[in-house]
């Protein structure tokens, strides 16, 4: 557990802090780097370069301006009310001028190369090989992303939630769309934002070159939870994806104490299954987040909340305290059958 | 600008104040009330008048534009379309129209919800929280125009051969008897 997760949870539930901190062997709950200029793919590494560009030009001009205005306003008569004289001086005339068009030039010029640069960059951002690529449909929700991993046989597809797994040094091509309003798909420290525009599909592609835990974020305005929208791209070594998408393509574990037997007819007696799915039983509703395998998240709530007995229990009683205006109703279990919905979808690995 | 103008503005704007529970959320609902279904009788059968309807609920959901277009979204993703359409009928009846046979009154139509119907509505108790029972129901009374206008949805996201709800014409609820509904 680390400090930004404490942070997280003392803004959103401080109810919930109390039980972070007494919570143990939550580890891996760090959100990952959030940072454009730490990129890990070649697209980010791109935008950074011309980022770095950018910069450089600016602070340059920036500097020369203050200079310029500094050195003028050493020279002017200050505290005088009388007008200067006009003075005559057609040699001092043409320096000025020919000063003025130079800096003009230099200018448009400098414009013009970063107009250039920013194509070049842009056109090597999309120019990423796309052979043997891993292709991953990602659905925008208010305030959720779901993820698809399509395959021609339909027994090997498989359905998550806000944690989008991808191999390392392989081409991931991100087929997007919207279930409703427009979102963003931004991630960092790999690459640019991707508008999900309603209706409409789109394609982009990335290379992951370090294993690790990338945070992604909403970066369209999308309504309430605009904010609480996150996600997380988990970057393994093509065996740990392998070994992860078995592990995901196996139906729902069943109970295997009767606390998880009773969590689970709890599941399937109340609203939970109006929304959610969980494969190998009778829920099968593709409103909310797919359930399958929620135990095996690192986060619930789109990176709201870690995944814990203490988060996932105030998420469930009361998920519009966390996050007002979700879709997620709120529900009146009380101490048992909470407790045993609770063990049951923590044992859903 | 004169002080007679600015007093005017003033008085008109606060005019506009009125239909301010239009913007009403109820972002936090508890999830369940006290409303008890026992209390409603289930068969369109009786003797005499047509059904009367039991207490009336809350007015936010008939007053909110949140509410009735959350109604809406609720509408499509339990799937009331697959057998009522959008309004149409198919399997279920229609809803546009001025024919109730359970009554016209949220209360009714909450009830059919919650309680299932003979011939195929299923009861959604206990798998639905009571808001958003309160919630279609109030839709549903707007796809025959029995909502005020500034509170039923002007949009829809799915393909729609009727008007829109705020532009529905507003039926005249009759009952099984085919006269019009007695209110009480």
């Amino acid at each position: 557990m680390n400090y930004w997760t404490v942070i997280h949870a003392a803004i959103l539930h401080p109810a919930l802090l109390s039980a972070l901190i007494h919570q143990t062997g939550a580890t891996d709950l760090d959100p990952g780097p959030h940072n454009a200029l730490r990129p890990v793919s070649p697209q980010g590494g791109q935008i950074e370069w011309l980022f770095w560009l950018i910069f450089w030009i600016c602070f340059i001009v920036y500097v020369l301006m203050v200079v310029g205005f500094g050195s003028a306003a050493a020279k002017s008569a200050a505290g005088t009310d009388e007008p200067p004289p006009i003075i005559e001086d057609e040699e001092g005339d043409r320096r000025a001028s020919w000063f003025v068009g130079t800096a003009t030039g230099v200018t448009v010029l400098s414009l013009f190369v970063v107009l250039v640069l920013s194509v070049i960059a842009e056109k090597r951002v999309e120019d990423t090989p796309k052979e043997n690529a891993v292709t991953i449909q990602v659905t925008g929700h208010q305030w959720w992303w779901e993820v698809n991993y399509p395959n021609s046989q339909a027994d090997h597809t498989i359905n998550t939630a806000n944690e989008i797994h991808v191999p390392i040094r392989t081409p991931i091509v991100i087929l997007t769309k919207s279930a409703d309003v427009i979102h963003s798909f931004w991630v960092p420290s790999i690459t640019g934002k991707r508008d999900l525009i309603p209706g409409m599909s789109s394609a982009f592609s990335f290379e992951v070159k370090t294993p690790g835990v990338y945070r992604g974020q909403c970066a369209e305005f999308c309504g309430l939870q605009h904010a609480h929208m996150g996600f997380a791209v988990i970057a393994d070594i093509p065996q740990d994806f392998e070994d992860w998408q078995q592990q995901q393509l196996r139906d729902a574990v069943e109970p295997v104490n009767p606390q998880e037997a009773l969590g689970k007819k709890v599941f399937l007696t109340h609203a939970c299954l109006m929304c959610h799915a969980i494969q190998g039983t009778q829920a099968g509703s593709r409103m909310g987040p797919d359930l399958t395998h929620v135990g095996s998240r690192r986060m619930i709530a789109a990176e709201t909340l870690p995944n814990i007995p203490g988060a996932l229990g105030g998420w469930i009683i009361d998920p519009q305290q966390i996050k007002p205006g979700n879709h997620m109703a709120p529900n009146g279990l009380q101490g048992e059958e909470l407790q045993a919905l609770i063990s049951y979808l923590q044992s859903l690995k | 600008m004169s002080f007679r103008s600015i007093y005017l503005a003033a008085l008109t704007s606060l005019l506009f104040m009125v239909a301010c529970t239009r913007e009403d959320r109820i972002l936090r609902p508890a999830p369940s009330s006290a409303y008890t279904l026992n209390t409603v009788q289930v068969s369109g059968l009786n003797p005499g008048a047509n059904p009367v309807p039991p207490s009336p609920p809350p007015n936010i959901y008939q007053e909110s534009a949140y509410a009735v277009s959350e109604g809406q979204r609720l509408y499509e993703q339990y799937n009331c379309v697959g057998c009522h359409a959008h309004g149409g009928g198919g399997m279920g009846p229609p809803l546009m129209d001025n024919y109730w046979i359970y009554g016209s009154e949220p209360q009714n139509i909450f009830t059919t919800i919650m309680q299932g119907r003979p011939n195929g509505m299923p009861s959604f108790r206990n798998r639905i929280p009571e808001y958003q029972g309160w919630e279609i129901a109030a839709y549903v009374r707007s796809l025959s125009g029995l909502l005020p206008k500034d509170v039923a949805p002007s949009r829809s996201d799915e393909m729609n051969v009727k008007p829109s709800e705020s532009s529905m014409p507003k039926q005249t609820p009759t009952g099984i008897t085919g006269r019009p509904e007695t209110r009480p």
